[in-house]
């Protein structure tokens, strides 16, 4: 996919927090809409595309899900002017300080975008035991310049606030800046979607952008409850090697995308996946999920009586900060690994879905 | 589809008891390794010991065995039971080389009960240990912390190359019988595992007995959500073990946190932090144990969980309630229960499931 | 148009909030409240969990399937241990706060009294005890002639108090709710919808009854109405809503975002019909909204909240011109049909 990187940094340059993913949705939307069948959104925000398997129906079907939304921050009230920030997702609050936004203000009925910064009071402003230490994020303060009755104008609670660091391509194909986590996936998927283009497949598949996976993975649940997938993959975003960051937990940026074993995921599916890549020679590395996968996985497998599923992880550094850093090589790999494996799944893959071999 | 025994103990109205060959099964289940998300050797166990007493049986997409005993007869209430397969342990998740390997939880383990403990990886049981750094090169400042997980390894000898990470694990603890106790890692919860066994084997015939063996208990009660949702119930209970802390207290007062206490029987859940029991359901089976004279207690209300708290909110509700052993030394090395309460908890369940008629649901919650 | 029912919603609110129901023990409470909804309804049905479903209304063209949820139980404590003294030891049902224990008046589910005492007679600012360290004095004097036994339920025992704008007792938390769905329901006229006024059990513990019951109704669109808190007592932690500035239409709490169509459904009618409202971010909670949310292949939630100071204390203290704006614009919503 040769405009990879602006597609992706057209994604991660729209607003799409948590619950309000409508500006990425649409940007998706058009993207997928000439490679899918049929293209609609799920009742809490998802948008749920489908690509017709050309085996006799019914079809046994594959979910792939990356969700689409971002963390960020909400105004909970204002004070002389300044707004008053909570977390949307998680949020380290100590990387805030001096963090430039954007406020998403929608007060007197128009939505208009205010340019600020998060600040952290001076010392005799705080709390003694934030004078020197970090500051909480109650004790945070959003500045956007303006006097305190053009803010009383313009925003209200619940207004959202975003990170406003733009793209930055970095040395050695990768790229930096927020939300990359998980809209890199996305991507991943998208790659996916366009290498099926050229292939067929006997399966469904139901390329799934997800809402809300950072407050509760209320998209996944509701997605595949509704659409009940054979099978589910889910595509997100892992540690990759980096300061701070290089213990079993941390893979290298670069060499490619990893596949997870543990209880959130069928060993079979893990199987299988493994050996398309082997057979696709695309490196990989085996992530160990020893319980919580911390992704959309974990509400997938518990969906109804249960869908076998599967993690594949996209390296990533600085993950939940404004300069988040892929490698764009690590997207592309995801992305023909997905193609191959629906490609390769047949009328007797469930056959192989067993817990003990 | 089974192969049916012509005439079923049930049938004779002979009592499940508790034997040498029952003793035998726990030890074989005990001693078995299967850390949640890895079931497969007790699974296989429970797959071969139900065989032929089942109409159906199947497992499912998370690994959870769900059969079912049909009852004979028109009105019979679905009851679903579960216990899980599944026990708290490790999984490797580096190697750092001549036999190291670094290692994660699975499950609630207390980090001070590892350092010092001979360990079982794997299916093949491979042994290793888990040591720390000797008293000689600690200070006493360094003695007041816990020894930190990130620091411990288990070490299975510089010439292995059996074992690798992703594989898992637990103590490497044998059963044996000791007096009146029972003495066994993993007593949570296979002890609910062999007494689900032995109520399928006799079954009564006034119920359709829908058995769950549940995987992943403990990182989330997920294969009981799944397995109720598929069954659908009239009703639920969890056949589990829970702590009993009956020890002494450091300052000699009385110990009044003890949950439940050896050698009183079984104990049935009025609430724990998973769910507020069916009270329908408590009075049945207080009523089963006044009635023929079982010993029983309640399990203090208070923290904790179990498959019940998955149970009663699948699907638009399903009134559920809880039976345990109580056991000592929970999700530790060593396990103590007595014989005595488990004999009494099957004679409960299945005395309780014998009386059971749908007119037991035939007034509201309350 | 403005509907007051002055001191007959008052006395409503006094004879919901001075029931005894601690979670999963609502049967007093849905008595009190089938009593009030019956005639109102289409049908009424209690399912599993003990919810009390009134139905009004079928889905017309123009109408949607909507859930309304108000919870029935209240907090409450339950007996862990009687002492060989007769003290009664307890944990808590729900979010029972140390700070607002001792001395406080709870009574049992078999009519016995008590008083809450604490291990330590003093304490400092930055030591609480935690429940462990309590008991309940039933005036026992041994294990023998102590009324109450393991797995006994109490709650709160005191009596709503009418301040005139202000109103104050225990369980407002969520009777109030209660007594807006109650009184939706009976000055609602006709409705394209088809709704389901749920009564709830067990939120205090998580939802629970919000769960089963919203698989069961299986909705398009779910609003609880439930407390919120304030930030507007001394030294308060900061939070924009304040009582008798109106009810609060909330944006996210701390385990759901509600839908923005509802939020704006909710914001715009309010507007349009003169309702004060206030817009609510609470950090720290949330309500059936969330459970009803995530059922199924998911539903539009939101919720409407009553300012609430004190909340989990047994004096809980809201503004009754919020209660009836509540009910003014919970009227207005139904009436007509949705639109974002």
């Amino acid at each position: 996919m040769t405009e990879l990187i602006p597609f992706l940094k057209d994604l991660i340059s729209a607003p799409g927090l948590s619950g309000y993913e409508d500006p990425v949705t649409k940007i998706i939307e058009d993207k997928w809409r000439p490679l899918v069948n049929e293209i609609s959104r799920g009742k809490t925000g998802s948008l749920q595309g489908l690509r017709h398997g050309t085996g006799e129906a019914p079809r046994p079907s594959v979910m792939v899900a990356t969700h689409m939304d971002a963390i960020g921050l909400m105004v909970t009230g204002i004070t002389e002017g300044f707004l008053r920030i909570s977390e949307v997702g998680g949020v380290d609050a100590r990387i805030l300080p001096g963090t430039p936004v954007n406020v998403f203000s929608t007060g007197a009925g128009v939505a208009k975008v205010l340019h600020g910064l998060v600040t952290q009071p001076s010392a005799p402003l705080l709390p003694e035991q934030e004078r020197d230490g970090p500051v909480a994020l109650g004790n945070l303060l959003v500045d956007t310049g303006l006097l305190p009755r053009q803010v009383t104008e313009l925003v209200r609670t619940g207004d959202l606030v975003s990170f406003a660091q733009s793209p930055v391509e970095l040395s050695g194909e990768t790229l930096s800046g927020h939300s990359l986590d998980n809209r890199a996936s996305v991507g991943a998927l998208t790659v996916c979607l366009e290498e099926l283009q050229t292939r067929t497949h006997s399966w469904d598949v139901w390329a799934v952008a997800t809402s809300q996976e950072e407050v509760g993975l209320l998209g996944a649940s509701s997605s595949t409850y509704q659409i009940h997938p054979t099978i589910a993959i889910v595509v997100d975003v892992t540690f990759a090697k980096g300061p701070g960051t290089s213990d079993w937990q941390a893979f290298p940026l670069g060499k490619g995308p990893t596949i997870a074993m543990g209880p959130n995921m069928h060993p079979a599916l893990h199987k299988a996946m493994q050996g398309m890549a082997d057979s696709l020679e695309l490196p990989y590395a085996l992530e160990f999920s020893p319980s919580h996968s911390g992704t959309d996985g974990w509400a997938t497998q518990v969906s109804a009586e249960g869908i076998p599923t599967l993690v594949v992880g996209i390296p990533l550094r600085y993950m939940h900060m404004p300069v988040e850093v892929v490698a764009i090589k690590d997207i592309q790999r995801a992305g023909r690994l997905l193609a191959g494996f629906i490609s390769s799944l047949g009328p007797d893959f469930m056959e192989k879905m067993v817990w003990d071999k | 589809m089974g192969i049916r025994n012509p005439v079923l103990a049930s049938d004779k109205g002979i009592m499940p008891t508790i034997g040498n060959q029952q003793i035998k099964l726990l030890e074989r289940l005990c001693n078995a390794i299967a850390i949640s998300g890895d079931e497969g050797e007790v699974r296989a166990i429970v797959l071969e010991e139900i065989k032929g007493h089942v109409d159906e049986v199947r497992v499912d997409a998370l690994g959870n065995v769900l059969a079912v005993k049909k009852g004979t007869g028109k009105k019979t209430l679905r009851v679903m039971l579960s216990a899980h397969m599944d026990e708290v342990g490790f999984m490797l998740v580096a190697d750092d080389g001549e036999g190291l390997f670094r290692f994660e939880l699975v499950g609630g383990i207390d980090i001070r009960q590892l350092p010092g403990k001979a360990v079982l990886i794997g299916r093949d049981h491979v042994p290793g240990v888990i040591g720390a750094r000797p008293i000689h090169l600690t200070s006493r400042e360094e003695r007041q912390e816990k020894i930190p997980l990130d620091t411990l390894r288990i070490d299975t000898g510089p010439g292995n190359s059996k074992v690798k990470p992703g594989d898992r694990g637990t103590f490497a603890t044998r059963f044996q019988q000791s007096g009146p106790s029972l003495m066994a890692k993993s007593l949570d919860d296979r002890l609910g595992v062999v007494t689900l066994i032995e109520l399928i084997k006799h079954a009564p015939a006034g119920i359709d007995l829908q058995a769950a063996f549940t995987v992943q208990e403990e990182i989330g009660l997920r294969g009981a959500k799944v397995a109720t949702y598929a069954f659908n119930p009239d009703i639920g209970i969890a056949l589990d073990a829970t702590p009993a802390n009956d020890l002494p207290s450091w300052d000699g007062l009385e110990n009044n946190t003890y949950n439940t206490k050896l050698g009183l029987g079984p104990a049935i859940y009025i609430a724990d932090s998973g769910i507020l029991s069916d009270p329908r359901l408590v009075r049945w089976l207080v009523e089963t144990a006044d009635s023929r004279k079982i010993p029983y207690q309640f399990r203090q209300p208070g923290g904790g969980r179990n498959d019940a708290g998955a149970m009663h909110l699948a699907q638009a509700g399903i009134p559920s309630v809880s039976v345990s052993v109580p056991h000592r030394y929970s999700h530790t090395a060593i396990s103590v229960a007595r014989l005595e309460d488990w004999k009494n908890s099957l004679a409960l369940l299945q005395a309780a499931l014998t009386r059971l008629t749908p007119e037991l649901l035939a007034s509201e919650r309350a | 148009m403005s509907l007051h029912h002055g001191e007959n919603m008052k006395s409503l609110i006094q004879k919901l909030t001075e029931t005894f129901s601690p979670s999963g023990y609502e049967s007093a409470i849905r008595d009190v409240i089938r009593a009030e909804v019956e005639a109102l309804a289409d049908d009424v049905r209690v399912d599993t969990l003990g919810n009390l479903i009134a139905r009004k209304g079928e889905k017309g063209k123009t109408g949607r399937r909507i859930m309304l949820a108000a919870h029935m139980d209240e907090i409450g404590l339950i007996a862990t241990h009687i002492d060989a003294n007769g003290f009664v030891r307890f944990t808590g049902i729900g979010g029972i706060q140390p700070h607002s224990l001792v001395g406080g008046r709870v009574h049992f589910a078999n009519g016995s009294p008590g008083v809450v005492g604490a291990e330590q007679a003093d304490f400092s600012a930055t030591k609480m005890p935690a429940l462990s360290e309590y008991f309940i004095d039933v005036g026992a004097t041994s294990l023998k002639d102590c009324p109450v036994k393991i797995g006994d339920v109490a709650a709160f025992q005191r009596p709503f108090l009418d301040l005139g704008r202000r109103l104050v007792a225990k369980s407002m938390d969520d009777r109030i709710g209660c007594a807006v769905l109650i009184e939706t329901l009976h000055t609602l006229g006709s409705t394209p919808h088809e709704l389901y006024f749920a009564f709830t059990t067990q939120e205090e513990v998580g939802t629970r009854g919000a769960i089963t019951s919203a698989f069961g109704i299986d909705p398009d669109i779910g609003l609880a109405v439930d407390v919120t808190l304030t930030g507007d007592t001394p030294k308060s932690k900061s939070m924009a809503v304040s009582l008798g500035k109106g009810p609060a239409i909330k944006v996210k709490d701390s385990g759901m975002l509600a839908d923005q169509r509802i939020v704006e459904w909710m914001c715009s009618t309010a507007k349009k019909r003169r309702i004060p409202y206030q817009r609510e971010v609470l950090e720290g909670g949330t309500t059936d909204a969330r459970a009803i949310q995530m059922t199924r292949s998911g539903v539009l939630a939101g919720c409407l909240s009553i300012p609430c100071r004190y909340v989990h204390t047994p004096s809980e203290l809201v503004d009754y011109e919020d209660v009836q704006n509540a009910v003014n614009l919970m009227v207005a919503l139904l009436s007509a049909p949705v639109h974002w």
